[in-house]
């Protein structure tokens, strides 16, 4: 039996230990917020939060996930100074990568209170978005900042 | 032919617009506008439905275009909202089913605008004229001494106002005003089209992760279903062992589908499904299927013997498409012939939502969810595959994880509806990053041939152009070895002022499914022709764009001579050669061409394209580093589209068309050894990361009273040439054909 805290909640699996946490959470959990993209950790779509940090759900199994506090989409309050940044700029076109893009950019101002673009670059050059909208994603990630300084 | 009816006191109304007291309808003949549409035409006196007002005043406005991200979705309904005078705020959108009696729903071409500006506009204002009618007959005052704010109409000489919800009720009873008596608003007095601020309707639900795009749906009682499709196209099964893949946990059985013949169209591929209690048990238990495959002619197809093929062939004459003047009199003239040849891979779309659907058979109807550009596609297929009725078929459109014309080809919710039917339950099939790279309707590999002759000043007294490329219809007709639709895409229609030209294209047999991507077949010819009028500016020793716009020459209406249904685009949407010089102008300003001084490895290019009816002139910065890797700190884009409807999602439309043709310049290729394609995931089908996109994009949108044009693909096919373009100036270096990364710059 695997124990693990999502959004705050104590949950439990018995399923395939080998499961990654990305399809628990959307099959099992029925929480569709975390996106499946590549399956291998190569688009940054199913990114959530380990006791804090991002990790690419999609390449984490259940095994590696339990004991541990994760946190996705539908555990970040909205509207997060992100999520706002992410609507005043008009970030999303499609809007499947941005909850991942989100995620990820949540981690990072956790880190880098006030990130360059060198720094935006380099912590999200693991997400892909094909809509093309990284401009407005690097935009609304130092809109961010400025609102949590 | 429109006529807008009323029909809230008829007894049929289901559904989300059932709640509304006052419901216009349309009946509409829709234009065809690719040959699936015909069918749409064929049904066009089932009145369809677009938009309610109910008691409490929540205006319901149906989308018929599927949302991938474009804005289809938000545009269409702010049209309606603005010519009825709606509050945005109070206004739901319900997104139709896949239905004829909405005519053409094809999420594709970048026509939803173009095609529907008008009929939405009436929808709305004779919505608006009903409400005032009644509010005048209320208050027993001429209707004309009435006017509206948003969600009331009001009589100014008395200070009286009444809510829509309030007059939703009185209006229903009103017969439909005449169109030609409709108050249409002036420009002026738009409240939404045009407007800063205009947001994706779908902006708050996509940031909190609420929003249901295709991959989310459910049904209850359904089953996970992932298949292994044949490798190559064509292959069938000569052996299954599926005893491993059984003894996975979870998993259930597995299915085979058989193997698609000629014409492949949308009908699944065939394989062997895998049935599972959930998506990563599927994924597993496919892992341990063991087939082997039998054989297929397209098993002989190799990329790199194929792109000779194509290349020889563009090098013999072609099948005419246009003929100007004379141009082999031109070249036997003698002087100075310039020749060059192009060459751009197959490219997979790689939305970064993959296939899906969900899909449930029952007593012969199937109800289907799909992120889909064509729902009506998908009642076509499924109606052809499984022997039902169309009607018979349901299909709901969820929010796309992008599109880029992949998900116009349903054949993933054909193949839900198949296993549906044999499992008795709901279905869903997802596609991994791995189907989707390898099992696309792949964008065509192509070989361009260009040759001018050269005048006194350098321009070109002659033009010639070929291009060879397997064509979309293959897919459809299992033979077709010519282009037809994509001649049209930036191939017969050559808007430079050189006295003789003559455009071809050669035959080519297909060995991957063919589909449309973003801009299509623009993709290579902008390439070819944008990539070869900047290496004649070289050869003349002028200036890039001094040089283009001496190409596009003086201001006119380009003579295409368009026939048919053409005829009638061309009178509404003449090629206007001087909207074309205007973008060009003002990219060139913009970006300050000429002026800017250009360091070490830092270079500009320019290339200026129409396609889907919008003007596009983008320049490229590069700058070329010692590694010969290329950066693009900066892109220039210039638009004339019309009259648009929200400017800033055309902004974003554009940045973002700059980030997909920079993917394809630089990164992305696919090929095919033995017919297996060799790319599979982000790994090696490359695209574009933040670190490696255009650092800055920006986008100017000409103000224009034109008819609406398209915004979703154009701004693509510019980017790829004017990147090699600056390549070459920063660098020396002329490279002719994509992707760059297969070219070594240091």
């Amino acid at each position: 039996m695997i124990r693990l805290k999502v959004n705050g909640q104590e949950k439990t699996f018995d399923g395939d230990p080998e499961m990654p946490l990305l399809w628990y959470l959307r099959d099992v959990a029925g929480m569709t917020g975390t996106k499946f993209g590549c399956g291998m950790s190569l688009c940054g779509a199913c990114t959530v939060h380990r006791n804090g940090e991002a990790i690419r759900s999609c390449s984490t199994t259940m095994k590696e996930a339990a004991g541990s506090d994760i946190t996705t989409i539908e555990g970040i309050a909205p509207m997060h100074p992100v999520q706002k940044a992410w609507m005043e700029i008009r970030v999303p076109q499609c809007g499947y990568c941005q909850t991942g893009q989100i995620m990820q950019a949540i981690a990072l101002l956790k880190e880098n209170k006030h990130p360059s673009d060198q720094d935006i670059d380099t912590a999200m050059s693991g997400n892909l978005c094909r809509c093309g909208t990284y401009q407005r994603i690097r935009a609304a990630i130092h809109q961010a900042a400025k609102e949590l300084a | 032919m429109k006529l807008i009816e009323n029909v809230s006191r008829r007894g049929f109304l289901q559904g989300a617009l059932a709640s509304g007291v006052f419901v216009l309808s349309a009946r509409l003949v829709p234009q065809p506008l690719w040959a699936a549409e015909d069918e749409a035409a064929a049904a066009p006196f089932d009145p369809s439905m677009w938009m309610s007002i109910a008691s409490d005043g929540t205006v319901t406005i149906v989308a018929h275009r599927s949302e991938m991200g474009c804005g289809s979705r938000t545009a269409l309904p702010l049209v309606v909202a603005d010519e009825l005078d709606a509050d945005w705020t109070r206004v739901r959108i319900e997104q139709a089913t896949g239905d004829p009696k909405y005519g053409d729903q094809d999420t594709d071409g970048s026509h939803s605008v173009k095609g529907s500006f008008d009929l939405m506009r009436q929808v709305g204002g004779t919505g608006r004229a009903m409400l005032l009618s009644a509010a005048a007959a209320q208050w027993n005052v001429p209707a004309k001494d009435c006017s509206t704010e948003p969600h009331f109409v009001i009589h100014k000489a008395s200070g009286r106002k009444l809510g829509y919800g309030e007059l939703a009720a009185a209006a229903s009873k009103l017969p439909v005003p005449k169109q030609e008596d409709l108050q249409m608003k002036t420009r002026a007095e738009w409240r939404y089209i045009g407007k800063e601020s205009n947001a994706l309707f779908d902006l708050p639900d996509i940031v909190t992760g609420k929003a249901i795009f295709g991959m989310d749906a459910t049904m209850p009682g359904m089953v996970y279903a992932s298949i292994e499709h044949p490798p190559v196209l064509g292959q069938k099964i000569k052996s299954l062992d599926d005893k491993a893949a059984l003894k996975v946990a979870g998993v259930h059985k597995t299915i085979t589908i058989d193997t698609v013949e000629p014409p492949h169209a949308f009908k699944p591929l065939g394989g062997v499904a895998v049935i599972a209690d959930n998506t990563w048990a599927a994924f597993s238990g496919r892992k341990q299927l063991k087939i082997e495959w039998g054989s297929s002619p397209h098993s002989t197809y190799n990329s790199a013997e194929f792109r000779k093929t194509l290349e020889a062939t563009s090098r013999q004459p072609g099948k005419v498409v246009r003929n100007v003047g004379d141009v082999d009199a031109a070249f036997a003239k003698g002087g100075k012939i310039v020749e060059a040849e192009y060459y751009t891979p197959h490219l997979a779309h790689a939305a970064m939502e993959p296939e899906v659907a969900v899909a449930e058979y029952r007593d012969g109807k199937v109800v289907a969810w799909a992120p889909t550009q064509n729902p009506q596609a998908v009642q076509e297929t499924i109606a052809g595959v499984l022997g039902i009725k169309k009607e018979d078929i349901t299909c709901h459109v969820t929010l796309l994880g992008g599109g880029f014309g992949r998900k116009s080809k349903p054949d993933q919710v054909a193949e839900a509806a198949v296993l549906s039917k044999q499992l008795g339950k709901p279905v869903k099939v997802v596609w991994t990053r791995e189907d989707d790279i390898k099992f696309d309707y792949f964008h065509s590999v192509a070989a361009m041939y260009m040759k001018a002759a050269i005048g006194a000043n350098g321009k070109p007294t002659a033009w010639l152009q070929r291009t060879t490329y397997p064509p979309i219809n293959s897919t459809f007709d299992g033979k077709s070895t010519y282009a037809e639709d994509e001649m049209g895409l930036g191939w017969n229609n050559l808007p430079f002022d050189i006295p003789n030209h003559r455009a071809e294209n050669g035959p080519a047999d297909y060995h991957v499914r063919i589909g449309w991507l973003r801009s299509v077949a623009n993709v290579y010819h902008a390439f070819a022709i944008h990539s070869f009028a900047d290496e004649l500016a070289n050869h003349a020793k002028r200036d890039s764009v001094e040089y283009l716009l001496d190409l596009i020459g003086p201001a006119r209406i380009v003579d295409l001579g368009a026939k048919g249904d053409d005829a009638e685009e061309a009178r509404k949407y003449p090629l206007d050669t001087a909207r074309l010089r205007r973008v060009v102008e003002i990219a060139a300003e913009k970006s300050g061409w000429g002026k800017k001084p250009m360091g070490k490895g830092r270079g500009m290019g320019i290339a200026a394209h129409r396609s889907f009816l919008t003007y596009v002139a983008t320049v490229v910065e590069v700058e070329v580093d010692a590694k010969g890797q290329v950066h693009i700190p900066n892109v220039w884009t210039a638009v004339d589209a019309g009259i648009i409807v929200s400017p800033d999602n055309i902004r974003n439309q554009f940045e973002g068309a700059a980030v997909f043709g920079t993917s394809l310049a630089l990164f992305s290729e696919i090929t095919a050894t033995k017919g297996v394609i060799d790319q599979s995931n982000f790994q090696n089908y490359q695209l574009a990361h933040i670190n490696r996109a255009p650092k800055h994009v920006d986008v100017h949108i000409v103000d224009s009273d034109a008819p609406p044009a398209g915004v979703g693909e154009p701004g693509v096919p510019p980017v790829a040439p004017a990147i090699l373009n600056a390549v070459f100036a920063a660098t020396g270096k002329r490279v002719r054909e994509l992707p760059l990364s297969k070219t070594k710059l240091a």
